[in-house]
């Protein structure tokens, strides 16, 4: 128990010196760490409780996207029954009941017409099954069920998309190092450190982002209109001004209902210069959007076009000379700012699915600076009385555990680290409570080592002993801990993990400091000293 | 260097004798909890309840019928405020508000921010947060589930790791640990919130980790002396882990000691849960659950003989 050999010694303090080695750039603040060329390392990354910023948490509306399926089967099917030499007419088609139903007019061709409905479904998931079920009922009747398994397959798909989607349009904003990820099924967990108005944010993530390109009719007096109120073929649509003041009336423009280009045809659009170094905003269309682009700009040059954002205007630019190659440069009374905001609005994608947001939190930069240094203050005092509690109780064992302590503080840094874990506030009191349990494993080593003594046992015996029976009790105790640890982690949100992760990864580090490492300590003392008594 | 020795060597504390009074003690107190739970309640944080959540923190303490009315004024719904952590800072919470569009939430936050901070210059937000009836809903039945799973799991291992009894025993002791925690935040009205969750799971493992050291040491005895009586076994096992009880229970309270002075406020209902936990949970420790196995008809001849023979020479206890 008490002979270690050589490497046994050394790798030892290597693992030690790895971890404290590991520690050290999560310690140092930003500057520092970049002034050392460390920035490579990986480090701690702090919780929004302490850095302050914004966590918003989203949830997709499953409801809407079955809904927008259905529909979209309803065009497919009234598309490809008409398709082809032989046209099957149907009939009293609805999407009523959560299903796709409709009338096969010719009994013939009923089986031709399942044919067709079947060729439009796909296989979903693993176990063969389709994404629609086709069933025939009242032998005229063709209904249509999208599937669990479809509509799982098309949620998971939209969820991907959408999280994608949301990424992009966070990452236009600029903000230093978002976390998107998706969270379960339907929902999407957004964290931006720093930011402390949501609100800008939210309206991005918020926008459906239906894009369209239609043509403003000229002939119309924009100072009468107002809406619901314009000619036969146009539609109102408002115009906000960001420069007016408020209270003014929102304005509006008239626009052809057709529109010439939608925002599928858009394939990028981004913050450029004019000729004359002014910001604009350049567009760029695929090959069947840019040939329309190229017709609509050539029948009408010199009018407007507007570029409507979910049935809102974002701008309405003058044609000045038809455009043939697919790109397009808007150039006007653009800041830098609103050219980039008009660029973001058009490229930034449609959201597959309806998101809403379900969690909200912001915490500002004061808190959490107050709490990283109250949390600091408070772990280091607690770590002071703790040491000096266990020398005045165990002497040298005492200052074997304290080393072990502190050693075990910078371990768990040092594993932190290179998992990427995030601290938080419950984490640092997690911290705290590593630094008061950490030593209950040598409180119950020594305890032990004093009672074998007491019952007029040798030194090296009392120590061998010690060691054996307490290291029983402490894998015991701290299998306990960790299921409880376990289940903090798996059910809990938030600081709940948080504090899990930190007492996790505790439980692990300090088998090996308070153990392992203060038995080396003793063990090396004993070999040297041949103590004929021992203080503890 | 004359070491501290909180416990003096081979005390005879006679625990079991007491056992009437601890099972007394112990029902009262538990039945006290659950009444004050049950008709005072627990002061839900917007975590569990759903709401929105303003902290601000004011140059100089405001008054709180002032601040309230200030607050009503903007027609928002019930404002609940309480002061946080000092008379500077104040927790506003809000209901969720009527409308459902994105923007209202923000809306509401802004108002209330805009309306204070007119009146109350150099008002500082340290926080705001919104949750949805839904996630509420769901944080609740979460925090729930993993408050039984750990207490349960734990009740399974002692069972599987000794015998029934400790398991029992233990279920028993934890159960009253967590009711007695969730008492004392029904009494004081401190928050209620995701941090006191895994604060109340933090408890359940440690006052399990002192039950484990006084059931292993149980079994360990059990195996030594087959022929003792029941009590005297475990009086002895008791006063045996006495000093390592007190010794680690007074090393934690002193670091959340620290942790309560120091840590800020955000922290101190979280602490405040802990400390308790650790004093409720050695108590049920001494107290409760080693003497609870005796009530359960725990008896030495009832473990298996030890494969090994035990400690070498002279493992009799001496004194």
């Amino acid at each position: 128990m008490l002979d270690f050999p050589r490497w046994k010694i050394i790798s030892i303090w290597l693992v030690l010196l790895a971890g404290v080695a590991f520690a050290i750039p999560s310690l140092m603040p930003d500057s520092t760490a970049h002034q050392f060329h460390l920035d490579g390392m990986s480090r701690i990354n702090l919780g929004l409780d302490l850095s302050g910023g914004s966590h918003l948490l989203l949830e997709a509306d499953t409801a809407d996207l079955v809904k927008q399926n259905l529909q979209k089967m309803e065009d497919t099917i009234r598309t490809e029954m008409r398709r082809g030499d032989t046209k099957i007419n149907i009939g009293d088609i609805s999407t009523s009941n959560g299903q796709l139903s409709f009338f096969v007019r010719d009994v013939a061709q009923l089986d031709a017409a399942v044919e067709r409905a079947r060729a439009q479904t796909q296989a979903a998931g693993l176990s063969g099954q389709r994404d629609w079920n086709v069933a025939v009922v009242d032998s005229t009747r063709i209904v249509m069920t999208p599937s669990q398994a479809g509509t799982d397959a098309s949620v998971d798909n939209a969820m991907k998309t959408a999280t994608e989607v949301v990424r992009k349009r966070i990452d236009a904003l600029g903000t230093k190092e978002p976390t998107i990820v998706q969270e379960g099924k339907t929902r999407i967990l957004v964290e931006v450190p720093g930011l402390q108005h949501p609100d800008q944010l939210k309206a991005l993530i918020g926008k459906t982002a239906k894009l369209e390109f239609k043509m403003v009719d000229m002939n119309v007096d924009a100072a009468t209109l107002t809406a619901g109120h314009a000619p036969p073929g146009d539609e109102a649509v408002p115009y906000p001004d960001a420069g007016a003041p408020a209270g003014t009336p929102m304005r509006y423009i008239a626009v052809s209902r057709r529109a010439i280009l939608s925002g599928d045809d858009l394939i990028d659009a981004g913050l450029s210069k004019d000729e004359n170094g002014q910001p604009a905003v350049s567009l760029k269309f695929n090959a069947s959007g840019g040939k329309k682009f190229a017709r609509a700009t050539q029948e009408n040059s010199g009018k407007l076009f507007a570029m409507i954002l979910d049935g809102s205007v974002l701008s309405a630019p003058k044609i000045d000379e038809p455009i043939l190659g697919g790109n397009a440069i808007i150039h006007g009374s653009f800041t830098t700012d609103s050219a980039n905001q008009l660029a973001i609005a058009l490229r930034s994608g449609k959201l597959p699915v309806a998101l809403k947001f379900i969690e909200e939190r912001t915490v500002g930069p004061q808190l959490g600076a107050a709490s990283i240094h109250a949390g600091v203050i408070a772990s280091v005092i607690a770590s002071v009385a703790v040491i000096v509690f266990m020398l005045v109780t165990y002497g040298r064992f005492g200052v074997y555990a304290n080393l072990a302590v502190v050693l075990n503080i910078f371990v768990i840094l040092a594993v932190m680290a290179i998992l990427n874990a995030t601290l938080t506030l419950p984490g640092i009191a997690g911290f705290v409570l590593t630094i008061g349990t950490a030593v209950d494993a040598n409180v119950l080593i020594n305890e032990r080592i004093r009672e074998e003594r007491r019952r007029g046992r040798g030194i090296v015996q009392s120590v061998e002993l010690g060691y054996k029976e307490a290291s029983r009790t402490i894998f015991e105790a701290n299998t306990v801990h960790a299921i409880s640890g376990l289940i903090m982690l798996v059910l809990g949100s938030g600081p709940v993990k948080g504090f899990a992760v930190v007492l996790l990864i505790g439980i692990c580090t300090s088998v090996f400091t308070a153990v392992t490492f203060t038995r080396m300590l003793t063990a090396g003392w004993i070999k040297r000293h041949r103590p004929t008594e021992i203080h503890i | 260097m004359r070491l501290l020795k909180l416990i003096p060597d081979n005390t005879n504390i006679g625990f079991v004798r007491l056992r009437a009074w601890a099972f007394g003690l112990t029902a009262i107190l538990t039945i006290a909890a659950a009444v004050l739970v049950g008709v005072r309640g627990l002061n839900f944080g917007v975590d569990f309840k759903g709401g929105v959540m303003i902290e601000a923190r004011f140059q100089a303490p405001p008054s709180e019928n002032m601040l309230r009315s200030d607050i009503d004024r903007l027609h928002v719904g019930e404002a609940s405020l309480s002061t946080f952590g000092n008379a500077n800072t104040y927790s506003i919470r809000l209901p969720l508000p009527t409308a459902t569009d994105e923007g209202a939430t923000n809306r509401l936050v802004k108002s209330v921010q805009g309306a204070l901070a007119a009146k109350y210059p150099g008002v500082i937000f340290n926080r705001a947060e919104t949750v949805s009836g839904k996630v509420s809903g769901e944080l609740i039945k979460n925090g729930l589930l993993a408050v039984f799973l750990a207490v349960f799991a734990i009740a399974v291992f002692s069972w599987i790791r000794y015998e029934w009894q400790f398991g029992v025993s233990t279920f028993v002791a934890i159960f009253h640990d967590v009711l007695v925690t969730l008492g004392f935040f029904a009494l004081t009205r401190l928050d209620f919130d995701l941090n006191i969750v895994a604060a109340v799971l933090t408890i359940i493992g440690y006052s399990i980790n002192d039950k484990i050291v006084i059931d292993d040491r149980i079994r360990e005895n059990m195996r030594k002396y087959r022929q003792m009586d029941m009590r005297a076994l475990i009086d002895l096992s008791v006063n045996e882990t006495l000093p390592r009880t007190v010794m680690t229970s007074l090393t934690i309270l002193l670091a959340l000691g620290a942790m309560l002075i120091f840590g800020g406020p955000v922290l101190r209902g979280f602490t405040a849960a802990m400390m308790l936990g650790v004093v409720v949970g050695t108590y049920s420790s001494i107290y409760v659950s080693s003497s609870l196995l005796i009530s359960l008809g725990l008896s030495p001849q009832l473990t298996e003989p030890r494969k090994k023979s035990g400690p070498p020479d002279g493992a009799e206890r001496v004194g």
